[in-house]
């Protein structure tokens, strides 16, 4: 094994995620930069996370990133410089870890899917068998991405057959299309209908209880500044992380 | 003519000999990386598949649809902008600042400009909506977010060849008889043919790699709005060999599209 | 038809103003300095540049006409040949432009070509043509043009030297057959003496002297005339 700090790392990160604790001590001497790289569903919540580190750790530039979790993925293991990955689904980690880059996976939070339709709901949209109907547009996000994986189970459990217009490459630009009512719905993550605030209405779907997108975080062996890493995946594990996790409506791990 | 007289070859400085071929490797060796890094023994299957031939079948379709328009819409455009040496100073510059704003204009940014006029609660939409037509998530759509940011390629093209042409000839023809729209269409406009179709290559090579707008317009589905370009970005996110794949068929087709024109280049491009 | 002028052409510096009769079969050479105005006054003539004043062809009012309706033919001074097309059809470029078919008008100006010994180079394009053969074409593009009046602009300036003596007499052959009136611009006492029978001396846009050659030589009225037909 090439690297045996990543394993301390790892043990250290484990420990520290089983335990109610404290984040690496505030004020502490990190500096550097930390690059994060996470699942579009999670950008409100690392931006505000991240806000919380930069005032606990001034010195430390931190650097988010969002995008599909399978993108991101590939970009990881292309070698894009990132020092902690946050994934929407465990296989999308995988891909990560398989390439031995993710030090050691720590599930998060999870995730249901819901429907997200414009301010007014013009297409009367009232369940997911509404999707079927062909005069209205729906957006879905494609298949490849955690998001759409997790659409295809949904209606295939309700048998559904959606009327698709467009497949999204991530959920927010899903959403956006439901906010700007260019589709009249879009099946998107419960997080993302919350961080739209009053833009989209959310209609719920009992079958999406049943698929759970379970959210994975690690940070990762080429890491440039692990400590600042282990530092902000202490943060987003601690009790303030899960409040900001729960506010925003992911489920518990 | 008579022939060229021999002349003393200008000898290419080591400065600029070096600074070129830097340039040259910048724009050619990722193309070798592509073609090196290529699938070659899973790439027939991969060529053959659904995906791959929807995209590339609408990519062909659209490109050469936003080609056509860019003729019929632009050509005269270009004639109006090579008239416009005539106005005065404002409206000149104002006319050509608003074709070459697509230029420049970031193309995702052109994208939502057309959500916000075309889009189903856009300023011109949403009464396109009350008649029945609605533009986004249709082919339709594709064409019209390509014509957008290509139709400049052409104009300007047109423009150049009708400026180089020699006016002169027009007034030669008018002596001997020629009525206006005679002479256009016996003089002017063969004259310009070949600059129109430089412009015309530009444009389709622009339209069948368009990608912002064509993604936040029109959106991205197969078969109806995923092109080549979209469907190689969505395939990097999990199959990186069909994103190889798809990225080689565009690169084919468009050396294919630029060497069969290969004498009717930009004016000066190849001898 | 006898072409009567008087006319006033304005240019940026002055206004050229000139009266004068050329009558059919006759060719007139309208000499003087470079800038005199001798271009711009043919341009006028030709319906290509703004003139006012009076310009008949003997009933016919030629100032309320376009150019493409004068029937006044060009030679310009740098041939202008279309580059698009072969010898034949710049030729019946004329004829196509009255017949609406290129074939009947290659039939129609094909004794042209013979007349001015272009049928070898009848499929060559003006870019493989030598000075003296580009200039024979565009001297038989507008006579087969079937023009009223003939214009010509410095007809001997795009010739190599050695050739213009040759050229000269060839043109001044076609001159004489051709019927109607002639206008000829020069600097060059040679042409004037070649081809023209009457000559009109332009100097910064005013008539100085007008007559014949040998007229002008015997009492040249400005210094100009003088070294001229010296």
């Amino acid at each position: 094994m090439r690297h045996a700090f990543p394993v301390a790392l790892a043990s250290v990160v484990v420990l520290a995620g089983c335990a109610a604790s404290a984040p690496v001590g505030v004020g502490d001497e990190l500096s550097g930069t930390v690059t994060v790289l996470a699942a579009a569903s999670l950008r409100d919540v690392f931006d505000d996370l991240a806000d919380r580190f930069r005032s606990d750790y001034p010195d430390v530039e931190i650097v988010l990133g969002y995008g599909g979790s399978s993108g991101l993925a590939e970009q990881i293991i292309s070698g894009a410089p990132a020092d902690v990955f946050a994934a929407a689904n465990p296989a999308t980690m995988s891909t990560v870890s398989d390439a031995g880059l993710a030090v050691e996976p720590v599930v998060f939070a999870t995730n249901t899917l819901q429907i997200a339709v414009p301010r007014g709901n013009p297409g009367n949209v009232a369940g997911i068998a509404d999707l079927a109907r062909p005069e209205l547009a729906i957006a879905l996000c494609d298949p490849t991405v955690p998001c759409g994986a997790a659409a295809v189970e949904v209606l295939d459990r309700a048998g559904v057959t959606a009327s698709v217009d467009t497949l999204e490459e991530d959920v927010r630009a899903a959403l956006t299309k439901a906010a700007l009512g260019e589709v009249d719905a879009a099946l998107v993550y419960r997080t993302d209908v919350i961080a739209a605030g009053g833009e989209v209405e959310a209609v719920e779907v009992p079958e999406a209880s049943e698929v759970v997108n379970v959210y994975a975080i690690s940070p990762l062996t080429e890491a440039r500044n692990p400590e600042a890493a282990r530092a902000f995946l202490d943060l987003v594990l601690s009790a303030t992380g899960r409040t900001v996790l729960e506010r925003a409506g992911f489920g518990a791990p | 003519m008579r022939p060229e007289s021999p002349t003393r070859h200008r000898r290419t400085g080591p400065v600029v000999a070096v600074l070129a071929a830097l340039g040259l490797a910048l724009l050619v060796l990722p193309l070798l990386g592509l073609v090196l890094r290529a699938p070659w023994a899973d790439l027939p299957a991969l060529l053959v598949s659904i995906p791959v031939l929807q995209a590339l079948g609408l990519s062909l379709g659209t490109a050469s649809i936003s080609t056509l328009v860019c003729l019929v819409f632009g050509i005269p455009l270009a004639v109006l902008l090579s008239h416009a040496v005539h106005w005065h100073v404002v409206p000149r510059r104002l006319l050509r600042a608003a074709i070459t704003i697509p230029l420049v204009l970031p193309p995702v940014v052109g994208g939502i400009a057309l959500l916000l006029l075309l889009g189903r609660r856009g300023i011109v939409g949403q009464w396109l909506a009350e008649i029945g037509i609605t533009l986004p998530f249709t082919t339709g759509a594709v064409v019209i977010a390509q014509t957008f940011v290509a139709m400049p390629f052409l104009v300007f093209a047109v423009e150049g060849a009708l400026r180089s042409a020699d006016r002169r000839s027009e007034l030669a023809a008018a002596t001997l008889g020629a009525r206006p729209a005679q002479t256009f269409r016996l003089v002017t406009l063969p004259l310009v043919a070949p600059g129109i179709a430089a412009g015309a290559v530009l444009c389709f090579t622009r339209a069948l790699g368009e990608f912002g707008a064509t993604i936040t317009f029109a959106g991205s589905f197969p078969g109806v709005t995923r092109t080549l370009p979209i469907a190689s970005y969505l395939a990097m996110n999990s199959d990186p060999d069909t994103a190889i794949a798809l990225a080689l068929v565009l690169l084919a087709v468009s050396l294919v599209v630029l060497l069969a024109l290969r004498d009717r280049w930009l004016p000066g491009v190849v001898r | 038809m006898r072409l009567v002028a008087d006319l006033t052409v304005p240019r940026s510096a002055f206004d050229v103003r000139a009266a004068f009769e050329v009558p059919e079969g006759r060719v007139l050479a309208i000499v003087g300095p470079n800038g005199a105005g001798k271009s711009s006054l043919l341009g006028a003539i030709a319906g290509l540049v703004e003139g006012s004043g009076a310009l008949r062809l003997g009933d016919l009012d030629l100032l309320t006409l376009p150019a493409e309706r004068r029937g006044v033919g060009v030679v310009f001074q740098d041939l202008v040949l279309f580059p698009h097309l072969s010898v034949r059809d710049n030729v019946a470029f004329g004829a196509r432009v009255r017949d609406g078919s290129w074939t009947a008008a290659r039939k129609r100006t094909a004794p042209w070509l013979a007349r001015l010994d272009l049928v070898d180079l009848a499929d060559r394009h003006p870019a493989q043509l030598s000075g003296g053969q580009a200039q024979r074409v565009a001297l038989a593009r507008a006579l087969a043009a079937e023009p009223a009046v003939l214009l010509l602009d410095e007809p001997m300036a795009a010739l190599d030297v050695e050739i213009r003596d040759d050229v000269r007499a060839d043109l001044a052959r076609h001159l004489r057959e051709f019927g109607g009136p002639t206008i000829l611009v020069s600097h060059d006492r040679d042409d004037a003496s070649a081809l023209a029978d009457d000559v009109l001396v332009l100097e910064r846009g005013v008539v100085m002297q007008q007559g014949a050659l040998a007229d002008l030589a015997e009492s040249p009225a400005t210094p100009w005339v003088q070294r001229f037909t010296r």
